[in-house]
């Protein structure tokens, strides 16, 4: 039964990590802007097809 | 000119019909010059993605480009713009109105490709803003703007101090809300042995480990997520009041101080589950209750709207000195589509005034030299010489400002649930101090015992979570249907009017569209068709209107057309010399008995004038309807800073025993809504531009309509979408039910109260019992508000089928009928 200890201290530590993960994704403002990333995501960045109309 | 253009071909860039000023390249049309420029400028650089992405996503130029952001070299100015600054890089966010689609975010983030220095930039677009990091040894930031601006997104620079604690509180807030729910889980998994009974086949020292690790939990809990509620307790008695949040501070310490005592003592398992839950779905109420309608402002006063700097002729120089520095007697120039920002006398040019933002009035109005031009006016054609007579903030408009009315911060204490805390805490102090004395002559331990158990489940948590998710969700439904409230508290003074004040124009009016009356009764085919051609070649928005009621009729070609700007415009059309604008211009002398209450544009073939078009006030089509509902609850009135011409109209619609007034300046309207409140009224105030600003504000409740949300709206607890309007009197009726539901949720979570207090008098309150009397009254009324308010929603037609419903279009039929 003692191993509960161990179980229950490493279930802690894991949902420590987690809680460290949502206070990261806060403070790097991840919700901040919950609209623009998802219109961001779709442009294609490096296409070169801006030029075609050159004359 | 070769103006004859069968087909409307709409501008590449900015998509607004090509009038005679089309300009054709590479087989792409452009309205003017200034969206050809911009087009180029981008094809140059390599951004025509952005005409890829929209059709015509572009913004026409307003103003042209003058030194009218030299104040942004200013030093004091760009500090308070500035949010970052090292040797190299400067970090700025501006707010753009014109963002508007996924082209506006792809060529502002590509901003770096058209400017050397600019190094990155980041849109927000529901804010409506743009975060540019940009090398200020290469670019400054009045560059920056100026580039902002040479392609139309020119920023609303206010220097009225950016949000940025804002966002630092509203970040310490999702940590607070993140540590308690991670308490909460992991406490309620390690509290889950005790519920099913312990000691019975769980060891000892397994119930003590638990125990302590839930005490060590329940550390962050109460010392990081709680302490909002502390620091509002305190705040509220220093202040001698007692808010919702003291009963809840008092349950709070009292739980936590018995879970560290009985943890300790080894006397029990204390109520680390009870304290982490109750945080949490405090937390969560509160995050539910404050969420608000981010790109809406509902605190603007004038300063928004004013620019931060004006020309000034100084010694027969311009420069450019920010509105504080303003005197009176200063001369300053008003270029075209530039406010006017005090009080002033024309000296020079044709000054035509567009005082949108004051009246709500679309058209503009010409001013001669010496006539006083009131701040907050817009000019529209050539650039104008003003001398001031008023201080900017002392001028006829903004002098509303200086009004108690804007010094005063709301109470919060009014608010539904605080009421009830001002009785609920003393009462339950009796409660917790009687039971305390009587146990005390028999059981110390047992008087504890009771006397902390009283506090904790008659912390009143299921009240402070009622109201919050109630109004809260009841909130969101007015929001689906385009009334966006301030915050929660607005629902419930919205259910206690009794009188409606309407204001007039912009507000009841339809904003730019006019009825259309040609004074000598029905034009010759062949004549509309010689103005039709004329009015083609004019932007004024009373020629496009005029466009649009003429419909079409053949066209004509044009010749020797001129636009005097204010006047009217002319034209040879057809040999026959056509002249349409005011009295004066068509060689008339209007005579001005009686007031005029409309816009006239006259007409005149070969320098004979032949009629007017009047263009009269065109009433929203649910006027009628919004009127009757609302007269079976509230009494109306109505107050416009017009003069009385409409108000036969108006009476129409009102009634003869409605009040109205008319010619109020800004100040009068307030006044009235300070005299209706003294007679006991609660007053719900509906207007729209910045002269209601102080009637709004004064108002227990101010709606303010407008027909763009995003685009300007004064000060005010509610913006209505224009278009919604009809749902007014539905709208109304559901705050008054939510107060209702409101006040019911209180009776439901009274009696889960009582019945944690009939055990905790009794001095057996078992950590189970609250384990499971917590929870349950929480999410039972939790429950109960959010569907409380979806079925008042749909009874009320806010939701669901019923809300989408084509209203408007049978209205309208009725309300002709009636007419005529």
């Amino acid at each position: 039964m003692t191993a509960i200890f161990v179980l229950i201290i490493i279930s802690l530590i894991v949902a420590v990590g987690f809680l460290v993960a949502f206070l990261w994704s806060v403070r790097n403002g991840q919700y901040k802007d919950s609209y623009t990333p998802s219109v961001r995501i779709l442009f294609d960045n490096d296409k070169p097809s801006d030029n075609t109309h050159k004359s | 000119m070769q103006a004859q253009v069968e087909k409307e071909v709409k501008c590449y860039h900015c998509g607004d019909v090509c009038g005679k000023d089309e300009i054709v390249v590479t087989e792409k049309h452009f309205c003017c010059d200034g969206c050809k420029l911009v087009y180029e400028m981008l094809q140059e650089n390599g951004l025509c993605t952005y005409y890829q992405l929209e059709k015509n996503p572009g913004i026409k130029l307003k103003a042209a480009q003058h030194e009218r952001f030299s104040y942004l070299n200013d030093a004091s100015v760009q500090s308070q713009l500035i949010q970052f600054q090292n040797n190299e890089v400067s970090k700025a966010t501006f707010e753009i109105p014109a963002i508007h689609c996924a082209s506006c975010i792809w060529l502002l983030e590509n901003l770096f490709k058209l400017r050397e220095g600019i190094l990155g930039s980041e849109v927000n677009f529901i804010r409506k803003e743009t975060t540019i990091t940009y090398d200020h040894r290469a670019i400054s930031l009045k560059q920056v703007v100026e580039l902002l601006a040479s392609i139309g997104y020119e920023p609303s620079i206010s220097l009225e101090g950016a949000p940025k604690a804002t966002n630092r509180q509203e970040k310490l807030f999702y940590y607070r809300l993140g540590v308690a729910g991670f308490a909460f889980g992991n406490i309620m998994l390690l509290s889950f042995p005790e519920y099913l009974s312990a000691g019975s086949f769980i060891e000892q020292h397994f119930v003590r480990f638990f125990a302590w690790i839930n005490l060590i939990l329940a550390l962050p809990v109460f010392f990081f997520s709680s302490s909002v509620f502390f620091t509002s307790a305190y705040e509220s008695l220093k202040r001698r009041q007692l808010n919702l949040d003291v009963p809840l501070a008092l349950g709070i310490l009292v739980l936590f101080g018995r879970t560290v005592f009985e943890i300790v003592a080894h006397t029990g398992a204390g109520y680390a589950d009870s304290l982490a839950g109750l945080v949490f779905l405090l937390l969560v109420g509160r995050w539910f209750q404050g969420r608000t309608y981010e790109r809406l402002s509902f605190e603007r006063n004038y300063k928004h709207y004013f620019p931060v700097a004006v020309t000034r002729m100084n010694k027969g120089r311009e420069e450019q000195v920010t509105l504080d520095k303003l005197a009176v007697g200063d001369k300053i120039v008003v270029r075209n589509e530039e406010l006017v920002p005090a009080d002033a006398v024309l000296l020079k040019g044709e000054a035509n005034i567009n005082y949108s933002f004051v009246t709500g009035e679309a058209e503009p109005v010409a001013r001669s030299l010496g006539q006083i031009i009131f701040a907050g006016g817009r000019q529209e054609g050539c650039t104008i010489e003003l001398q001031l007579t008023k201080q900017v903030s002392q001028s006829y408009l903004t002098g509303l400002w200086n009004h108690k009315a804007f010094e005063k911060q709301r109470e919060d204490i009014t608010t539904f649930s605080n009421k009830v805390s001002r009785y609920f805490t003393p009462a339950l102090l009796l409660v917790a101090v009687l039971t305390f004395a009587y146990w005390a002559f028999t059981d110390i331990p047992k008087a504890f015992d009771a006397f902390t158990a009283i506090l904790i489940v008659a912390c009143p948590c299921a009240l402070a979570l009622s109201s919050p998710f109630l109004l809260g969700n009841a909130m969101a439904i007015l929001g689906k249907n385009k009334l966006y409230l301030k915050d929660t508290t607005v629902i419930e003074r919205l259910s206690a009017i009794n009188e409606v004040v309407f204001d007039k124009t912009g507000t009841i009016t339809l904003a730019g569209n006019k009825d259309i009356v040609y004074s000598a009764g029905v034009m010759p085919d062949d004549q509309q068709a010689l103005v039709k051609a004329l009015v083609r070649h004019s932007n004024h928005p009373l020629s496009s209107r005029l466009r649009q009621y003429l419909g079409n009729n053949g066209t004509y070609d044009v010749k020797q057309f001129s636009e005097v700007p204010g006047k009217g415009i002319s034209g040879l059309v057809n040999g026959i010399k056509v002249k349409l604008g005011s009295a004066a211009f068509v060689d008339l002398t209007e005579s001005l008995s009686g007031g005029i209450a409309e816009t006239r544009v006259w007409v005149s073939f070969n320098g004979v004038p032949k009629g007017y078009y009047a263009f009269t006030n065109q009433y929203r089509p649910e006027l009628k309807e919004v009127v009757a509902a609302l007269k079976e609850h509230y009494t109306l009135s109505l107050i416009s800073g017009d003069n009385e011409g409409e108000k036969t109209k108006l009476q129409q619609y009102f009634g003869q025993e409605v009040a109205m007034h008319f010619k109020q300046s800004p100040h009068e309207k307030l006044h009235y809504i300070e005299q209706l409140q003294q007679q006991g009224k609660k007053v719900l105030m509906l207007g729209d531009g910045l002269n209601d600003a102080g009637a709004l504000k004064q108002s227990d409740a101010g709606i303010s309509v407008s027909d763009n949300i995003n685009n300007f709206s004064p000060a005010c607890d509610a913006i209505l979408d224009a278009s919604q309007f009809g749902k007014l009197p539905a709208m109304l009726a559901f705050s008054r039910a939510a107060k209702t539901a409101l006040i019911f949720g209180l009776l439901i979570s009274g009696a889960y109260n009582a019945v944690g207090l009939y055990y905790a008098v009794q001095g057996n309150l078992s950590p189970v019992v609250a384990a499971i009397l917590m929870p349950l009254s929480s999410v039972s009324v939790v429950a109960y508000g959010v569907m409380a308010t979806q079925l008042l929603g749909r009874k009320y037609g806010l939701l669901g089928a019923a809300a989408n419903a084509p209203k408007v279009n049978k209205s309208v039929a009725n309300y002709e009928i009636q007419l005529t």
